[in-house]
């Protein structure tokens, strides 16, 4: 089994930029991604990004390469295509890659894991020819590929118009952006406009998607809702139908693009056992972590969109804290020199995230996303829909652990990824209590399923890799 | 293999040609592509029906979350398509329903 001092998982923003700042203490670092290049979620592909035209990405994008160049330099154990399926309290770090599983066992871990889209719940959302607005650009990263027309884009929140800025950039017809943000939020997030004053920077960046998409010949409409999506014949999406301005419309679409925001990727996490806590303002868990990036398992760091939404910038300082956490922990650097490190660091970052609890209240779902109608599906994989929840409370279901038993729910080979929050909240509303009390599923490893030949290969790899370390 | 409207390819930095097959229909893809990409620009939509109901689905979150890419490769069912990259020669199949029992099957709970 090999051993380093820092095992980290994920190569996004906070993965890199920790790994960097590790390597340049002296510390003998691995870093694990699932994918098969560096860049995570929001630098998808940026050592061969896919765009002839760079303009299309815009600059914020090509930002990664900053990143990318001293991690690509740096003393570390960069294992792509790897994906860690356990890890236990002792520390040891399972993974599988290209069909091999083995142990790696480290002196302190970060998960970098970063964020998943929200789900985003409505009647007709499981068609073919419905995504989610990641999936497109992450398409158009890695592959230049864009979706065919007709095209609507809904939903909620700076991603949904960045990357239907973006989408337009490379000369894809939209036919419509439907912006599904509740009145009433405005209003809600106004009081926190103080903050977001002071993360200004950001405030205009924002600003500036939806005026560029405004000025454009993009048909945006705002304030719609009762969002629904039809089949043909041959069951792919080919309509969808809303209401705006207390009218009901319909357009015809071969692709409909969907977001209401990004939540913590909480799988690893949670099977860990780190505790969460329910953000009233993300409308999320998220763990528990210190200063640092600590959580509650000692040696356990958690930085990134993966500890509560920050985005990008955010998580790659974040990366950095933890890092110098980590060498001071490790005996190669002294409280002060950490501190001096993190001083300019940690001013940035409250900059940065001065700014979230306006956008996080601005762009909370509209509670058709959150608590769905009983005719949506919740779990896709095992096709179990809201009012089979709802009805699982009224028979005596208090938490998602019991409808899970009821029904399957949750089972499914996502193993509730794409359906856990809903759940929790759909039971917190039926019950009329909060999802903090509801809580969430129990994750357990492994968090990826795993064949029995990768089972197998375990022990093999493990010893002969010991074999050959006591030689 | 429905082959309708599929996706678009933009003007690219060069990468190379895959040749692949899907459903036993030769495509040429980029080399990057994920194999769910593949099956997106190749029209193959939907490329899966689901074990419960037998409803179509295609690629949803291209990022590992919603396993809604779940396709055979190369006689492994099940496979997340969106975190493969395609590789030449590669054999893709939609999955219907259920998948059967392989080889490489499922280890669910240790
Ligand atoms: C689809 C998508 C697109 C986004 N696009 C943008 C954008 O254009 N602009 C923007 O400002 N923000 C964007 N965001 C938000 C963005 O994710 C973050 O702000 C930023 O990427 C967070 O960085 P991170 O380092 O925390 O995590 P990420 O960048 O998400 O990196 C996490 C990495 O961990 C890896 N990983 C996760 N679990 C495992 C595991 N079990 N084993 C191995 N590897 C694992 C993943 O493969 C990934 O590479 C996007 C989010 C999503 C989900
Ligand atoms: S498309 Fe969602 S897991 Fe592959």
């Amino acid at each position: 089994m090999k051993q380093y001092d820092l095992v980290i998982v994920g190569a996004g923003p906070a993965g890199m930029a920790a790994a960097t700042a590790a390597a340049e203490q002296g510390l003998t670092v691995a870093v694990l991604d699932e994918q098969a290049a560096p860049g995570g979620q929001i630098y998808r592909a940026i050592s061969a990004p896919a765009p002839q035209d760079e303009h299309i990405l815009g600059q914020d994008y090509y930002h990664g390469r900053q990143l990318l160049a001293p991690f690509t330099q740096a003393e570390v154990d960069y294992i792509p295509a790897a994906t860690v399926w356990e890890i236990t309290r002792e520390r040891e770090v399972r993974l599988s890659a290209q069909g091999q599983a083995r142990t790696l066992r480290a002196g302190r871990i970060l998960l970098a894991t970063g964020a998943q889209e929200r789900p985003v719940p409505f009647p007709g959302w499981q068609l073919p020819g419905v995504m989610s607005c990641g999936a497109a650009q992450i398409m158009l990263k890695t592959s230049g590929l864009t979706p065919p027309a007709p095209l609507i884009l809904a939903g909620s929140g700076p991603l949904l118009l960045l990357i239907a800025l973006q989408l337009h950039r490379a000369g894809v017809e939209i036919a419509a952006v439907l912006d599904t943000t509740p009145r009433e939020n405005y209003l809600k997030a106004g009081r926190h406009l103080g903050g977001a004053l002071r993360g200004w920077k950001v405030l205009v960046k924002g600003l500036g998607y939806m005026t560029r998409l405004k000025g454009s010949s993009v048909r945006c409409l705002s304030r719609v809702s009762g969002l629904r999506a039809e089949a043909d014949d041959h069951g792919k999406l080919s309509r969808i139908r809303f209401t705006h301005k207390g009218k009901e419309q319909t357009l015809n679409a071969t692709s409909l693009l969907v977001h209401q925001g990004v939540i913590p990727n909480v799988q690893l996490s949670r099977a860990i056992g780190i505790d969460h806590q329910w953000d009233e303002q993300q409308l999320c868990w998220h763990p528990r972590t210190d200063f640092w990036g600590e959580t509650n398992i000692p040696g356990i760091f958690i930085a990134g969109d993966g500890a509560g939404i920050g985005g990008a910038v955010a998580a790659e300082q974040a990366g950095r804290l933890s890092a110098w956490q980590i060498a001071h922990q490790l005996g190669k650097q002294s409280p002060v020199d950490r501190d001096r490190l993190a001083e300019p660091v940690r001013r940035d970052l409250a900059s940065i995230l001065a700014i979230r609890p306006f956008l996080d209240v601005l762009y909370q779902p509209a509670k058709e996303f959150l608590t769905p109608s009983d005719d949506t599906l919740v779990c896709r994989c095992e096709e179990i829909t809201a009012g089979d929840i709802r009805r699982f409370v009224q028979s005596g279901c208090i938490g998602p652990n019991q409808t899970k038993a009821f029904s399957r729910v949750g089972m499914g080979p996502c193993q509730g990824r794409m359906c856990g929050l809903t759940v929790t909240q759909i039971i917190a509303d039926t019950r009329q209590t909060t999802p903090a009390e509801v809580g969430y599923y129990n994750i357990r490893s492994p968090i990826k399923p795993l064949t029995l030949q990768e089972l197998a290969s375990l022990a093999d790899n493990d010893s002969s890799q010991s074999a050959t370390e006591n030689n | 293999m429905q082959t309708d409207s599929p996706f678009n390819r933009l003007a690219t930095t060069p990468a190379e040609a895959v040749t692949l097959e899907i459903d036993g229909q030769p495509f040429i893809a980029r080399e990057g592509d994920s194999v769910a990409a593949a099956l997106l620009a190749a029209g193959a939509v939907p490329s899966r029906t689901t074990p419960v109901s037998a409803s179509p689905r295609a690629p949803y979150c291209m990022m590992g979350v919603c396993f809604e890419c779940l396709v055979e490769v190369d006689g492994l069912a099940n496979v997340q398509g969106c975190m493969v990259q395609v590789i030449e020669g590669m054999k893709v199949r939609c999955q219907s329903g259920a998948r059967e029992l392989t080889e490489g099957d499922f280890h669910e709970a240790v």
